[in-house]
Parts: structure tokens; C-alpha cells; sequence
């Protein structure tokens, strides 16, 4: 609609081929082809194998991943938890203290995840809370990290929020909690749904935060990516990546499936 | 009111306790070592170092240039998606969510198969003309990382733009294209301005993101590249000095916070 001349449409589709192909469906196919092959230096990878992904899906890659899914699970749910929880409580005040709210918890996106890593680090190696060296410190740098995504998509969510339900609720005698519950969340469910994919994958993928403070007997998949890659096991990183963007996928899949059940409703 | 504000009280008291806490005890630990009193003393080392002076001049390019890079790139594809379309055009679109969910040193690696000393494209130039070794020797300088940030990066300004771009009514292209103007002069007069806030918001968010970049500068492997953020890990975890991390951290949160509560602001004034 914008082009009218068939020329000019098709060297607009050729530029367009020309600039999306080599830089967003190559790295990824590239990644994909090399986690088949032993070698690769030419047009093609050659020496096709699976023997990176019996390595990638036993021992400690296997465990590595379990450390993901279950770091990611739990902190996207808690992040969902408390990015709700304030969204929903910073809706309900007057438009100053609301500001200062999404400043506050919009902040983590603006401060470098290395930064949130070495100061969860450095409070945390102390007392009066000691965490250094444990699974939870890990987690606890990635929920800081997913919550203000939770929040921030939360919150536009319930802009958008017809008020009308929720007075009509409460005109017919429904307590606050009983509206939130029954009226609210189920509204809100489709946008939760979404937020709780977001966090999840960032989680997956984090690396930042991570390098800074994971001990080592919590080891998440990233930084076995990065630990084989450094040693110049390039190929068996790929296997691990499609690993992990494999199981990014599958949840999300999941996820998107509970959100295509709540729109029905 | 004060049960509003109550309520309120839980999520904030654990924001303070796990993130605003932290960042005050890197903020003292600066100024502040385990031994000694307060001074400005480590600030004064970490600027006098040659390697501080170069993260923080490579980090202050970098980002300014991969937005503008992916600014570009983004509102020409979705451009291109939404107004001028294609079969698949759709399949486009998902793939750019897809690609969103993907961590960003997964472009890194990719390159090092593409780009690397080794990789593909040195790969075939040696073939065909029997050199001793390819061109394309790119990766390991700051140009890799450019590359790297703006393949990352372009789709997250895209998949707003087109979300903008869905809004648009398009009888105002076909009124406008009626009346004779012709492409680029629809693309500046009419659509330009309708996704002037989303540009301008991505823009900001990108920027920060660009500046906060960590993992496709430590795939890149390369000691010609540091920005700040890759100065806080090397201080910290490989130097284990961690002073001059804390140092370094708090210079890298000013710019960071300072550029993205700036954007926010101008944004806001611009109508975003």
C-alpha cells in the first residue's frame, strides 16, 4: 500500500531479504548447524555428529540445566508475586506516590546487571544475611533483575483495565478481596500469563548477575555455555545454546498455552 | 490512605531490601574500603588508569552508536513489514518474537562461526583466492561488538514500532498517496510522526540496555574490548579487587541511570 510500482516493491523485499537474512536468521541457524558438526570452515559445517548433544543432555550439562529451569521457575514466580502485588497496591495510590513507585521498581532495568550482581554480592557476604555460596543468592539476583519487567508490564496492564468490573462488583456488596480475586486477577491473568513468560526467559538467559556470584555446585546453563566456549569447545556451546533456547521455547510454548485457555472464558 | 500505603509497604521494604541496600553498600564500599577511612582515594586511582579511561570512552561510543544502528535497521524493517507486505511477512513478525526471548551472547557465538579467524567467511575467502588468511578480522575489535549489539538489539525496537504501526489508519496512506505524495515523502510526513514516541521510547531502552551490555562482550573473548560493565566483572572476579569494582560500578550506574531518567523525561515532555 505504501509502494505502488511492482520494481520498486520488489527491490524494497530484496533489500529487505538482503539485511534481515544474514543478520537474524543466520546466527541462529549457524548456531543450529554447528551443534551437529565437529568442523567448520568453510561454506558448510562438516564432521556431523549428536555426540555434543548426548554430552549436552547428561552429567553436568543435564544438572546445569535442571539449575536453570528451576532458578528461572522460582524467580519469575516470585517476581510475578511481588511485581503484581505492587503494581496493583501502587494503582491504588494518588498519582505522586504511584510516580515514585514505578521510578523505584522501574530502576533494576537502568542499573547494569553486573552492577546488581556485585552488590547483592557484596550484601550478602555479610551479615546480618548470609547467602554467598548458596543457591539463593543466585536467585535473588534474578529476581531483582525480572521484577521491574513484571512490574512494568503489570502495571500498563491495569491501565488498561476496564473500571467499570470492578465497580459493578462492588456495587452488589463484593468485599475488595473478593473483587480482586474473583474480578481483577482473571482479568489481569492473560498479562500475568505474559509477564510470567518474559521473566522466565530473561532468567534463562541471564549471565550477568550470574558470573558475578554462582557457586559452584549452582552452575546455570549460561555459564557452562560461556565456560565451553572460553575453552574453545565452540561446537559443544552450541549444543548447550539449543538446549537452552529449547527449553526457553518449550516453556514459553506452555505458558502461552494456559493464556490461549483464560481468553476463552 | 495510610491502608493504601500499607499495602503498599511489603513489595517496596523487599526492593529496598534486595536491590536499593546492595546498591548503598557499593556506593559506601567505594568511598569506603574494608580498611581505611572514607576518602576519594580509590575514585581518584580507577580515573588515573589508562584501562578505566578506554572501558569508559568504548562504552560511551558503543551504545550511542548500536541504538542509532538499530533505530535505523528497526524502522526500515518494520517499515517494511507492516506497509509494504509479503507472504510470510507474518512469520516474520513471530520470528522476531522468538529471536526476543533468545539470550544475547548467542549472536556472539553465531559470529564466531561467521566471522572468526576460522569461521565461514575466512573459511571461503581462503578457498577461492588461496590466501593464507581471510579479511575478516573484525570480531575481537570494537566493530564485532557494534555488530553483535545491533543484530541483538533491533528487534527490540521493532516489535514495538510495528505494534505502532498497527494503529495507524491506513485510509491516511491511501488519502495521502492519492493526493501524489509519493513514498518517502508518506514515510516522513505521516508515519514518521505517528511513531516518533514509540522511536523515542525504544530508543531510551535500547541505549541503557547497549550500555549495560555484558554477555556479547564476554563471548567476543577479546582483551581489545572493555566496557565498563566488563571492568566490574574483571576487577572484581578475576582481580578480586573489589573497591575499584565498586568504583567503577557506581560511575557506570550514574550514566546508565542518568541517561535513561533523561530520556524518560524528554520523552514524557515530547508527548510519549
Amino acid at each position: 500500500m505504501l509502494v505502488h510500482s511492482r520494481g520498486t516493491k520488489w527491490a524494497v523485499w530484496a533489500l529487505f531479504l538482503v539485511l534481515f537474512l544474514p543478520l537474524f536468521a543466520l546466527p541462529l541457524l549457524v548456531v543450529l548447524g554447528a551443534s551437529f558438526a565437529t568442523h567448520w570452515s568453510s561454506i558448510l559445517p562438516s564432521g556431523p555428529t549428536t555426540a555434543h548433544y548426548s554430552a549436552a543432555t547428561r552429567g553436568e550439562a543435564l544438572q546445569a540445566l535442571t539449575t536453570s529451569l528451576v532458578t528461572a521457575l522460582a524467580a519469575s514466580l516470585i517476581a510475578l508475586t511481588v511485581g503484581t502485588w505492587a503494581a496493583l497496591a501502587a494503582a491504588a495510590l494518588p498519582k505522586r506516590v504511584r510516580r515514585l513507585l514505578d521510578a523505584l521498581f522501574v530502576l533494576p532495568v537502568a542499573v547494569p546487571s553486573v552492577v546488581v550482581g556485585l552488590a547483592i554480592l557484596v550484601a550478602f557476604s555479610q551479615p546480618p544475611i548470609l547467602l554467598n555460596g548458596t543457591r539463593w543468592i543466585v536467585i535473588a539476583a534474578h529476581t531483582v533483575l525480572v521484577t521491574a519487567f513484571a512490574y512494568q508490564s503489570v502495571s500498563a496492564a491495569i491501565v488498561r483495565l476496564d473500571p467499570a468490573y470492578e465497580q459493578a462488583a462492588a456495587s452488589l456488596g463484593a468485599r475488595p478481596g473478593y473483587v480482586l480475586w474473583r474480578v481483577k486477577l482473571p482479568l489481569l491473568l492473560p498479562s500475568l500469563t505474559a509477564a510470567a513468560g518474559l521473566c522466565f526467559a530473561l532468567s534463562m538467559g541471564e549471565l550477568s548477575a550470574t558470573m558475578m556470584l554462582y557457586p559452584p555446585d549452582w552452575t546455570p546453563l549460561p555459564v557452562l555455555i560461556y565456560a565451553a566456549t572460553d575453552r574453545g569447545s565452540l561446537f559443544a556451546g552450541s549444543a548447550l545454546a539449543v538446549v537452552l533456547m529449547t527449553a526457553t521455547l518449550l516453556v514459553l510454548l506452555a505458558v502461552s498455552r494456559i493464556r490461549t485457555k483464560a481468553s476463552y472464558r | 490512605m495510610v491502608r493504601r500505603l500499607l499495602w503498599a509497604l511489603p513489595p517496596v521494604v523487599l526492593l529496598v531490601l534486595f536491590f536499593l541496600y546492595p546498591l548503598l553498600l557499593v556506593v559506601q564500599q567505594s568511598l569506603q574500603p574494608d580498611t581505611g577511612d572514607t576518602s576519594l582515594q580509590p575514585y581518584a586511582d580507577v580515573f588515573a588508569s589508562g584501562a578505566f579511561r578506554e572501558a569508559l570512552w568504548t562504552t560511551v561510543w558503543l551504545a550511542p552508536a548500536a541504538t542509532a544502528g538499530c533505530l535505523v535497521l528497526g524502522f526500515f524493517l518494520a517499515l517494511v513489514i507492516a506497509f509494504v507486505p509479503f507472504r510470510g511477512a507474518r512469520a516474520v513478525a513471530k520470528f522476531i518474537d522468538v529471536f526476543l526471548s533468545f539470550p544475547s551472547f548467542l549472536i556472539t557465538l553465531a559470529l564466531l562461526f561467521i566471522y572468526g579467524t576460522v569461521g565461514m567467511a575466512n573459511g571461503m575467502w581462503t578457498d577461492v583466492t588461496g590466501a593464507a588468511e581471510g579479511p575478516f578480522q573484525f570480531l575481537t575489535t570494537p566493530w564485532g561488538v557494534l555488530l553483535a549489539e545491533i543484530t541483538y538489539f533491533t528487534p527490540f525496537v521493532m516489535r514495538p514500532l510495528l505494534a505502532a504501526f498497527s494503529h495507524l489508519d491506513t485510509a491516511q496512506l491511501e488519502a495521502a498517496s492519492s493526493l501524489g505524495a509519493r513514498a518517502p515523502r508518506i514515510v516522513r510526513q505521516v508515519i514518521l510522526p505517528e511513531a516518533l514516541p514509540a522511536l523515542a521510547a525504544d530508543g531510551s531502552l535500547v541505549l541503557v540496555l547497549c550500555l549495560n551490555e555484558f554477555g556479547i562482550v564476554l563471548f567476543t573473548g577479546a582483551k581489545g574490548v572493555t566496557t565498563l560493565p566488563m571492568l566490574v566483572y574483571g576487577k572484581a572476579i578475576l582481580e578480586s579487587d573489589y573497591p575499584g569494582a565498586c568504583v567503577v560500578a557506581v560511575v557506570n550506574v550514574v550514566i546508565s541511570v542518568g541517561l535513561y531518567g533523561l530520556y524518560r523525561v524528554v520523552s514524557r515532555r515530547a508527548g510519549a
